[in-house]
């Protein structure tokens, strides 16, 4: 970071990579001529993937000691979480009197929970007898990041039946059929819906402005600008104020709660200011906490929220639920490599829908710009350290140029600023025009691919606990495309709410219990797991080793 | 970090050394800060850091988000992670668009004295004055177009001396703006028609059984759209 602080800066760069953005501006006229790289084939993709992702590196994951899903396979950093012992002790919780209760408890803050929430409201549920928690605020999300945009086949040379067969291509046709089928038959609904909510999609002359998405074969990406995540998390969280559903911030759940029959049956919450716990009981639970960014896993930066430490994963599966496809994870191809202050956070597709394309440090186009995600990353980390053809950065980072020039030269002077605000005025913060000079980029932990196990309602394997958004696993496979995460938090959070408003009709909590907890807990030691590690996280801890080591805890 | 080379802030008046180059919200956590508030999406969306700060020997408080702003030597800084801006609620679909309702919902709109203390504090550069005069004159659309990059972070709530929520007014004009004056899209309505009327039940079900080599043959020739044809 010193390194680019004390080099001279021209429109933000040191000499040494402005010498490299000569040459990208050399070739830029005739890779406008020519158009991008052909597509790769079936058999191009699964080589780089093999050689080159990360997901394929056999010695950063291990099989699972214990559990519903013992055995399944998946990074270090999650297993650690899963194989790790309860934060409260059982027997120092009273459950015979809970501080609350409602009929529809939501975990979570993001766009998932305020759906779900939406929805059983819109089922009957009074609003008193819903109830959102959140670990931060309502918002602290996500969704609330996501900048390119929402599929849904719309348009008339599109079907859902096309896009189907995109999400299945994309994840390796690993995803579960019955989940796409409900994430691309909802699709149009969804964007109906919010369009009645009033929420501002990009259109020109009364249509949708589409584009393509990495992997896509038609043109349904629906988009708010390069602030889509963020209009229409603003928008249902206004709504969700408007309706009058409660919600309860800073109180992470910590455990779950069964009944004696083994439903589902609320929470135990942990207030982060006051640090005193709360028994929430509850007729359904509804699981939207989102993934796992911050566990950073193989040491990659993140596009993640603060509080995306897989919580709610962890809880479910003390509580019984299996969990699928945790051992695939989305790096985003293109997380920013320079400047190092802003390391890893999320450089759009969209700038690659528009037309920048991915150029190495001699300038040359390398891949085709809207490859699947997994395919993308693999492709450009290739460039860099099986090619050597990265640029490297002052801080001894390497990336590949995005030439982000590039969209008005396609488009006209003024698109890249008024389709893309937002990365635009990243950039611009650190001295960086993206309209005159192309970006840095390298791939970014971006996406939790896997998660719990649903039914296309939104059930889980317990009874009265059901999950949608992130932290469920299924409707991807082992590769999400772009712009299906904001659609499978709409499908599956209308799913997940409607399925426990309709449970908590004929369902009531008849005692509640921590068994299940205790039963994971003689399984872990029936496993030999030492007592050193605890879970969930809540958050990261970011603060410099010498003050951690010299903390001392008297308050 | 690897030369060493650190700079001195303050905060909330205590001075810590930190790595130069580094984001407020980076500087905060090396001193020693572990957030619970003022740490959000950490990419500059979602509003929860909003910091005041005051550099040596300037007279004017500058408004920054802590995880885009860079330190600075000198800098005198704290963070405003909540704003108490009651917001009023209401039934979209009973607003009518052609009266003023953002006059009738927040009156202390009118209040504005043209001051542009809220402009300046924006950290996302929104013209925040203009969209309350806006705002007055009930003109949605411009509200919408002005406020559209808000992350709704406060910090102009915070220092207006009208009290207006600006915030609040924008989020409400949008979305009257959205079902008022921009219909929804034919070929999305017709779409719906399609499926309520199970116009793609079949090609699903096909899909949904058909086996892996099946999908891959489909998949592999599969028409991709150029975006000349979406132009056409």
């Amino acid at each position: 970071m010193n390194g680019e602080r004390k080099a001279k800066l021209i429109g933000g760069y040191p000499a040494a990579m402005r010498e490299s953005i000569k040459k990208v501006e050399a070739t830029r006229k005739q890779r406008l001529q020519d158009g991008p790289p052909a597509p790769m084939s079936a058999v191009q993709r699964e080589e780089v993937l093999r050689e080159w992702h990360p997901d394929y590196k056999a010695d950063k994951k291990r099989d699972l000691l214990v559990g519903p899903s013992k055995g399944a396979r998946m990074p270090h950093e999650v297993a650690d979480l899963l194989e790790a012992y309860p934060l409260v002790d059982s027997r120092e919780i009273d459950l015979s009197k809970p501080n609350l209760d409602v009929q529809v408890l939501i975990l979570g803050g993001g766009g998932a929970a305020s759906v779900a929430a939406l929805f059983a409201q819109y089922e009957g549920i009074p609003t008193d007898d819903i109830l959102m928690v959140t670990k931060l605020r309502h918002g602290d999300c996500n969704s609330i990041m996501a900048q390119g945009g929402i599929q849904a086949a719309d348009r008339e040379p599109d079907s859902p039946a096309i896009h189907y067969l995109d999400v299945l291509g994309g994840g390796h046709y690993t995803n579960r059929p019955e989940l796409v089928r409900a994430l691309v038959t909802d699709g149009p609904m969804m964007i109906d819906w919010h369009e009645k909510l009033g929420a501002l999609y990009d259109k020109v002359d009364g249509r949708y402005l589409e584009a393509h998405g990495g992997g896509t074969s038609r043109m349904r990406m629906h988009s708010a600008k390069d602030y889509t995540g963020m209009e229409l998390m603003r928008v249902l969280r206004d709504e969700v104020r408007n309706v009058g559903i409660p919600v309860l911030e800073f109180a992470p759940a910590v455990e779950l709660l069964l009944d004696e029959t083994g439903n589902a049956a609320g929470a135990i919450l942990f207030n982060l200011e006051t640090e005193e716990h709360m028994v929430v009981r509850a007729r359904a639970t509804v699981l939207a906490t989102g993934g796992f960014g911050r566990l950073h896993i193989q040491g990659y930066p993140t596009t993640n929220h603060y509080g995306a430490t897989a919580d709610g994963l962890i809880l479910a599966y003390r509580a019984g639920a299996q969990i699928i496809d945790m051992d695939s994870v989305q790096y985003h191809p293109t997380g920013v490599a320079y400047p190092a202050a802003i390391l890893g956070q999320l450089a759009t597709e969209k700038l690659r829908n528009q037309g920048a394309e991915p150029v190495n440090a001699n300038g040359e186009a390398f891949v085709y710009p809207l490859e699947p995600r997994d395919v993308e990353a693999a492709a450009i980390i290739r460039e860099c350290y099986g090619r050597d053809n990265g640029m490297t950065t002052p801080s001894e980072i390497r990336g590949v140029w995005l030439d982000t020039p590039m969209i008005d030269a396609i488009h006209g002077a003024g698109t890249l600023k008024s389709r893309l605000a937002a990365m635009w005025m990243m950039w611009n913060r650190h001295g960086i025009d993206i309209t005159a000079d192309p970006a840095l980029v390298f791939p970014t932990l971006h996406y939790q691919n896997g998660g719990v196990q649903i039914d296309a309602y939104g059930q889980t394997d317990v009874p009265g606990l059901f999950a949608g958004g992130e932290v469920a696993g299924g409707v991807h496979g082992k590769n999400r495309l772009m712009g299906n995460s904001l659609l499978d938090y709409n499908v599956f959070g209308r799913r997940a709410g409607i399925s426990a408003a309709t449970w908590a009709k004929d369902h009531a909590a008849q005692g509640l219990s921590l068994k299940h907890v205790d039963a994971y807990v003689d399984g872990l030691k029936a496993a030999g797991v030492e007592p050193t590690r605890k879970a969930p996280m809540i958050l990261p801890d970011y603060r410099r080793e010498a003050v951690r080591t010299r903390r001392l805890d008297v308050l | 970090m690897d030369d060493g080379k650190m700079t001195q802030i303050y905060i909330m008046g205590k001075a810590y050394d930190v790595p130069a180059g580094i984001t407020i919200m980076d500087a905060m956590e090396y001193a020693g800060y572990r957030f619970t508030r003022g740490a959000g999406c950490r990419s500059g969306f979602c509003g929860a850091c909003g910091t005041v700060y005051r550099k040596d020997g300037e007279y004017r408080l500058e408004f920054a988000l802590a995880c885009q702003e860079m330190v600075e030597e000198g800098m005198h800084l704290t963070q405003l992670p909540f704003t108490p801006a009651p917001r009023v609620s209401y039934v979209l679909d009973e607003l009518d668009p052609y009266e003023n309702v953002l006059l009738q919902f927040y009156p202390e709109i009118a209040r504005c004295v043209s001051c542009n203390t809220c402009t300046k504090a924006c950290p996302q550069d929104i013209e925040v004055m203009d969209y309350i005069q806006a705002a007055l004159r009930g003109d949605l659309a411009r509200v919408a177009e002005l406020s559209f990059d808000c992350i709704q972070c406060g910090l102009c709530a915070m220092r207006c001396p009208a009290d207006i929520k600006h915030y609040h007014v924008a989020q409400m004009a949008r979305r009257l703006h959205g079902v008022s004056a921009s219909p929804e899209p034919e070929h999305l309505t017709a779409r719906l028609q399609e499926l309520d009327a199970g116009a793609h039940t079949a090609e699903l079900d096909e899909l949904v059984n058909m086996d892996v080599d099946g999908l891959k043959a489909r998949y592999a020739t599969r028409k991709v759209e150029t975006a000349s044809e979406e132009a056409s």
